[in-house]
């Protein structure tokens, strides 16, 4: 498989404050890569920086041959080929579910409207929100609206989906059917990205795992090696923090 | 009871005040609204955040605002009357009004569009959406019920601004209260015209507060 990312000596510093340092990473077409760490470690800034949210001091990002870390027209043209999905949603809150996720095909890409919403209404049943399409998302749970979020990001088609914390704020009940859409996601070839602190979620789902720590990319390995065989301290320390055997 | 021809007059009071009050709000954000959008924009949390400009802006709109309306009323004087023709009536009137209005309605729109969800911007952007298609489709639609909140304190503001230019002969209700009601002591007058006034404002606060909550879709 061909590579559809790739992350060169990346570094994003906030004034004195180094927050991602020399980061190096490839992604191939069709790989899910799960990245943990603890929270402040910069794994957040790290997805924000592959879709031009933050700018960064050094290094590259290149995204399907093209280089979008340097030139705004460029990373602006290739934007919609990385998806994002947030923590909090986001959802317009004055739109419907439909509204919601039909804007950006229609009004960023130029797509014809029938043909996007017919995509949007087979997306949705997909999740199984069909029946909320002209709901607002206040009438939505949680869970619910982040599996807008996940369709409103998945119409626009891109080539990489980055998932940030996406159930970090979901009632535990919720978090199962948010992560069931994900896990069908991955077995359909979906390139992701996810950031999570859902640890058997990591495992079941990544092809790698990353370990962020300090702004450093410290340990990396496919799940059974990840959490199996940790080889750091550091990793072993945090893998530790989850499990509360005596 | 009323003569027909006080009734007559306060009928045209009520006309003049309601064309004054509604044009110059029209035309106050025809200004104030792109003045408003500007300011978000550069503003230091906006979507191009330029000091310079920003700063310009604001100092101008601060300055405006500072000036009492009264005095603004009579330092415009001249420009009203290089504008309308006259300097007195319902139509001069407007002038004043507009650009004491302007820079309030900058400031009213900035804030409603200062409290849209950064994160929904964002969200916005990461789909690759321009800065233009974030201020038209994003941050306009989802400041909408700020915003018309904006619109209904703005239009109630205008109303007593434009009674108050009655002190200089500026025609509607407030020109009537003053004239009849201060200078010629007809406390009948000047109570009825302040009535009216109450009714009005009384409406418009009512309309507002219907279509926005109507337009609500946020909270039950």
């Amino acid at each position: 498989m061909s590579e559809i990312l790739s992350v060169k000596n990346l570094s994003k510093r906030f004034d004195d404050l180094t927050v991602l340092d020399n980061i190096d990473l490839s992604v191939r077409e069709g790989e899910v890569v799960v990245i943990v760490g603890p929270s402040g470690c910069g794994k957040s800034t790290f997805l924000r920086c592959l879709n031009g949210l933050e700018d960064i001091q050094d290094g590259e990002i290149i995204l399907d041959g093209e280089n979008i870390s340097h030139d705004k027209k460029i990373l602006q043209k290739n934007r919609e080929k990385i998806g994002m999905v947030f923590q909090s949603y986001d959802l317009f809150p004055h739109k419907t579910i439909l509204d919601n996720v039909t804007l950006a095909p229609i009004k960023v890409k130029k797509r014809n409207k029938k043909e996007v919403e017919e995509e949007a209404l087979a997306l949705l049943e997909r999740v199984g929100l069909l029946s909320k399409k002209d709901n607002y998302p206040r009438q939505l749970s949680g869970g619910q609206k982040q599996r807008v979020a996940i369709v409103r990001a998945l119409i626009m088609q891109p080539k990489v989906l980055l998932l940030d914390e996406i159930t970090a704020a979901l009632d535990p009940e919720m978090v199962h059917e948010v992560l069931d859409v994900v896990l069908s996601l991955a077995k359909e070839g979906r390139t992701m990205l996810i950031v999570t602190h859902e640890m058997q979620f990591a495992r079941a789902v990544a092809d790698r795992v990353i370990f962020i720590d300090g702004g450093k990319i410290v340990e990396e390995g496919t799940p059974n090696e990840f959490f199996d065989n940790p080889k750091t301290d550091r990793l072993k320390k945090f893998l530790q923090t989850f499990s509360y055997n005596k | 009871m009323l003569e027909p021809k006080v009734v007559q007059m306060l009928l045209e009071g009520i006309r003049d005040t309601l064309y004054m009050t509604i044009v110059s709000t029209v035309a106050g954000y025809v200004i104030g609204l792109p003045l408003g959008v500007l300011l978000h924009v550069t503003g230091e949390n906006g979507l191009r955040p330029n000091f310079v400009i920003y700063r310009v802006i604001d100092f101008i709109c601060n300055i405006i605002r500072s000036v009492p309306f009264l005095i603004l009323l009579i330092l415009l004087i001249p420009f009203t009357r290089l504008i309308v023709g006259q300097s007195y009536g319902s139509t001069a009137t407007i002038v004043p009004l507009v650009i004491c209005a302007a820079p309030y309605i900058g400031r009213v729109v900035e804030s409603s569009l200062n409290e849209v969800d950064k994160g929904v911007v964002e969200a916005a952007r990461s789909m690759g959406a321009s800065n233009i298609q974030i201020i038209f489709k994003v941050l306009l639609v989802e400041a909408k019920t700020s915003l018309l909140t904006g619109f209904t304190i703005t239009t109630g503001l205008l109303l007593g601004y434009s009674a108050m230019s009655g002190t200089v002969g500026g025609g509607g209700l407030g020109d009537i209260a003053v004239r009849y009601g201060y200078y010629r002591w007809k406390t009948d007058i000047m109570i009825i015209t302040v009535a009216l006034l109450i009714i009005i404002f009384q409406i418009i606060q009512y309309i507002g507060t219907k279509v926005v909550t109507k337009l609500d879709h946020r909270k039950r």
